[in-house]
């Protein structure tokens, strides 16, 4: 009986036992899902929420016609943290990176948390790595600049870093406008880290603006050919062209040589990326000329009819000689254009003073930024002096002792070219008006603009005519300087004009620096291309031809007008 | 043929009055509510192993595995198993030992047996159910309740695989044999100033046990039981997550499939071990309710079976067996929910694993044998 009993209570302590045990997990459960419940659960959320940022993507650069020169595609980038990586997967990721095995355990054994394995991916390819769910391996959007235009507007965009921040050129001065604000965006994140879901936004993205330059494509494209030809051609070093809206000031082509390619930037050479016609300044030689000769009609104490003597063909001042080409005689101040006379213009400054040519220099634009807002701008040298003696003026005159940029000179022909209105240059079209101030009076502007068409109709320009249009300019020659001084065989050729003269619209200037070939005259190196990019970007720009066609000419133009 | 293997006689007799699930040795009750267990657990697989649905087949063919093997064993009398189970402690036994020597290693224990032409398995399995059918056998060939000499030879039977599987190390399957004999020893009637002196003596061994016998890694488990966060990202990591897991379930849960952290894998183990954290985190309290009281039902069932036993060697048997069922019940979610330490038992009939859901099957075909073969 009492066996019984006994074989009853140990019944009923099993039962009790297990109650008891299954109450306790009941408890549990109550404590951890009632009680302790908001506790736990922002402690879960703590685990997957995260804020991200949205990369916000940079803007376009694009022509004046709406051609892309600049887009960002985004682009994933793998990167690690190499507290959660396990070396086990080494192998596995290496060669689904395509990294030796080495480099990649190599980089991710250290205490950082954060480190690049791999960036600027194809998405499929990156997700592929990412779907490996390896702890530790991360993927985020970045951006790549692409540029379509690609070698021929490479140095006026200018590039941008891995980063995407803006390094050179346009890139750089408006990198502000370009790059945008990040957002962020609070989202949950798996152990791998990978985005499973988006919760709220916090901060809209805001992306970065476009920009529209001032700059055609077409005429970009057709400058940088004819540049590229005639440097090939004559075995230079470098070349420059910027062409000008003489009325807006507006920047329609400005390419330089030798160039790059700004979509790979493995073998980037940053000399390459320079922006010459802005930031290099030279000794401009005899295409100041006319500038020359605008301060002296501007004085009025000469007229195009004044005449000078400039034989024998040499001349000393203050004990240095300047020197002709040849003996040109009696020359009026039209020929002393014409014929690019140095004692000529050395004459004519040294009527009107030194002070007076330095004034209408500076006036056009000569020695100072020309607010176009491009990075490295150089101001180029145009030195004032107390008392300037005679060979100072007489050397100025002809464009030695002063230093300016491409972008200066085409600015101060421009202001020729405009009945003396100088205009700012600008390349961004963000809706600001164009500056412009009268700099020279209109009387001397439109003597000026045909003693240049002379120039090209019978002097060193003749190379620059053309069937269509009425061409005017002025070539320049000058010595490069070399560490001993000036270098008698090294030389950089130059042509600087404008056309039509009837009306004129664009202005130019050509630069082909250090030419190896027989030939070095800016006459003859520079003049033709001139006038094949001048006739070409008019025709381009539906200018109507204002040639008094000749027979012959007449034909030609009407053949060309078939071709077109 | 030996004459265990022929029904009794009593089994053969089809009057009207002996359902046919008496005669097919089915226990309905029993076998809805495997069944309806089996096919919660499928449920909760899919989404614990984040909607893999390979992983979700091959545990349905574990389980379809786990009915046949349920069901053979059903077949066959009770008294059969008597002699049978001691061979089978006897071989068990034996193949601890060769794991010993030629076991193949993983995860830094060394459990696994793989002989030639067959697949690779667990020997342990095989003992955690010889050792109760060989205990009660043992104990029920004297009169009950049993003397204090019988008591201490059982203790022996069972401390010979506690050790080696310790030795594995396996501290869960081992601990939970040892319940399953000590399981049979209480039931048999052991004494109660025996069991007052049993339960001291542990409490004076547990020092030993924990300086001598424990490796590192079991000690580690403990200590961070006792405080997580003493290694929140090594091994306390677990039992954070999956308390965190539990508790953002709330009362309603977060939804089916809708379990972040069971779902981004912030959850480890979350298709073995770990199951029931999915399950508390998705459907709730009210989930790990409705789960607890199937347990609870399979275990009432069980405990019925036993009471209702023919002989004794029945009783003790099913009373171990499900007993023991409630126990790794128990152990695994106090593990998960954080009120035991981490010993590597799965949820029965839920947590993915083919070994473990065969075994339980075949000891739920023990209970249906018990329960089928009443009458004399």
């Amino acid at each position: 009986m009492i066996g019984l009993l006994l074989q009853f209570w140990r019944h009923l302590l099993v039962l009790i036992l297990l109650m008891m045990l299954f109450g306790l997990i009941g408890a549990r459960a109550i404590k951890l899902q009632v009680t302790d419940r908001d506790f736990l659960q922002s402690q879960g959320e703590a685990r997957m929420e995260r804020v991200d940022s949205i990369s916000a993507s940079r803007g376009m650069i694009l022509d004046r016609n709406g051609e892309p020169l600049a887009v960002s595609a985004p682009l994933t980038t793998l990167w690690a943290d190499p507290r959660l990586f396990g070396q086990e997967n080494v192998p596995e990721l290496a060669k689904a990176l395509g990294v030796t095995q080495q480099w990649l355990s190599q980089r991710t054994s250290t205490q950082k948390s954060f480190v690049y394995l791999k960036r600027h991916m194809v998405p499929e390819d990156a997700a592929a790595i990412l779907d490996l769910k390896m702890t530790g391996v991360f993927g985020q959007i970045e951006y790549k600049r692409f540029y379509p235009a690609g070698e021929v507007t490479a140095q006026i965009i200018g590039l941008t870093n891995v980063d995407e921040a803006g390094q050179e050129g346009i890139e750089l001065a408006f990198n502000d406008v370009l790059e945008g604000e990040d957002g962020k965006k609070r989202v949950l994140k798996d152990l791998y880290g990978r985005t499973v879901r988006d919760v709220e936004s916090i901060k809209a993205v805001s992306p970065g603006e476009n920009l529209y330059l001032t700059v055609d494509q077409n005429l970009q494209y057709l400058a940088y050919r004819e540049l590229k030809a005639a440097v090939t051609q004559y075995h230079a070093t470098a070349g420059s062209l910027v062409m000008m809206d003489v009325t807006t000031g507006e920047i329609l082509a400005m390419v330089n040589q030798p160039s790059f390619n700004p979509n790979n930037r493995a073998n980037l050479v940053y000399a390459q990326a320079r922006n010459r016609s802005v930031t290099d300044a030279i000794e401009p030689g005899s295409v100041v000329k006319a500038l020359t000769l605008a301060a002296a009609l501007e004085s009025g104490k000469l007229k195009p009819t004044s005449e000078f003597n400039t034989s024998p063909g040499y001349r000393r001042y203050d004990g240095h000689t300047i020197r002709d080409t040849r003996d040109y005689g009696k020359l009026s101040m039209t020929d002393v254009l014409v014929k690019s006379s140095n004692i000529g213009a050395s004459e004519i400054a040294l009527t009107v003073g030194g002070e007076e040519v330095w004034k209408v220099f500076y006036d056009l634009g000569l020695g100072q930024v020309s607010g176009i807002g491009l990075p490295g701008e150089s101001a180029g040298l145009l030195p004032n002096r107390p008392n300037w003696k005679d060979i100072e003026t007489a050397t100025f005159s002809y464009g030695y002792g002063l230093t300016v940029t491409p972008l200066q000179l085409v600015v101060a022909y421009a202001a020729i070219a405009n009945n003396g209105v100088k205009v700012q240059p600008m390349m961004i079209r963000d809706g600001t008006s164009t500056v412009s101030k009268r700099v020279l009076s209109e009387s001397t502007a439109t003597k000026m603009q045909s003693m240049l068409e002379q120039v090209v109709l019978k002097g060193t320009g003749r190379a620059a005519q053309s069937a269509l249009y009425r061409i005017a300019g002025k070539t320049g020659t000058s010595h490069k300087v070399g560490p001993e001084g000036y270098n008698d065989n090294r030389y950089v050729g130059t042509f600087a004009g404008f056309a039509p003269v009837s009306n004129p619209r664009l202005a130019m200037i050509l630069i082909i620096d250090d030419p190896q070939g027989e030939k070095y005259y800016g006459g003859e190196i520079a003049a033709p291309a001139f006038g094949r990019i001048m006739e070409a970007a008019l025709q381009l720009l539906n200018v109507a031809p204002d040639q008094a066609l000749s027979d012959g000419a007449a034909f030609v133009a009407s053949e060309l007008e078939v071709a077109l | 043929m030996p004459q265990e293997f022929v029904r009794s006689l009593n089994d053969l007799d089809f009057s009207k009055r002996t359902p046919l699930s008496y005669r097919l040795h089915i226990d309905v009750p029993l076998l809805l509510l495997i069944a309806i267990l089996c096919l919660a657990g499928l449920v909760i697989l899919f989404s614990a192993s984040g909607g893999n649905e390979a992983m979700v087949e091959r545990q349905a063919i574990h389980m379809g595995v786990g009915f046949v093997v349920m069901v053979v064993v059903a077949q066959f009398d009770p008294r059969f198993y008597t002699h049978w189970g001691f061979l089978a402690y006897i071989a068990g036994v034996g193949m601890l030992i060769a794991v010993l020597f030629m076991g193949t290693e993983g995860k830094g224990a060394t459990r696994w047996l793989d002989l030639p032409g067959l697949p690779a398995f667990q020997p342990s399995e095989i003992l955690k159910l010889a050792v109760p059918i060989m205990l009660s056998w043992y104990l029920t060939r004297y009169h009950l309740p049993p003397r204090f000499k019988h008591i201490a030879i059982s203790f022996v039977f069972l401390a010979i695989p506690f050790v080696l599987i310790l030795k594995q190390p396996d501290l869960g399957t081992s601990l939970l044999i040892a319940i399953s004999g000590i399981f049979v020893i209480f039931l048999a009637g052991m004494s109660w100033a025996l069991i007052l002196g049993l339960v001291a003596l542990v409490l004076m061994l547990a020092p030993a046990l924990w300086i001598f016998v424990m490796r590192e890694y079991q000690k580690q488990r403990v200590l961070t039981f006792l405080n997580p966060e003493s290694d929140r990202f090594g091994s306390g990591w677990n039992i954070i997550q999956s308390k965190t897991a539990i508790g953002s379930g709330g009362l309603e849960g977060k939804g089916y499939m809708l379990g972040t952290q069971a779902q981004l894998d912030f959850l480890p183990e979350s298709h073995t071990d770990f199951i029931v954290a999915v399950l508390a985190e998705e459907m709730g309290y009210i989930g790990v309710v409705v789960l607890i009281v199937l347990y609870l039902a399979i275990t009432s069932r069980g405990l019925m079976i036993a009471a209702r036993a023919r002989e004794s060697f029945g009783r003790l048997l099913a009373g171990s067996l499900i007993l023991t069922f409630f126990i790794y019940v128990f152990v695994n979610i106090g593990m998960v929910s954080g009120i035991l330490p981490v010993v590597g038992v799965p949820l029965p009939l839920v947590s993915y694993g083919g070994t473990s859901i065969v075994t339980l099957m075949a000891g739920f075909g023990l209970l249906m044998s018990i329960s089928t073969h009443r009458k004399l």
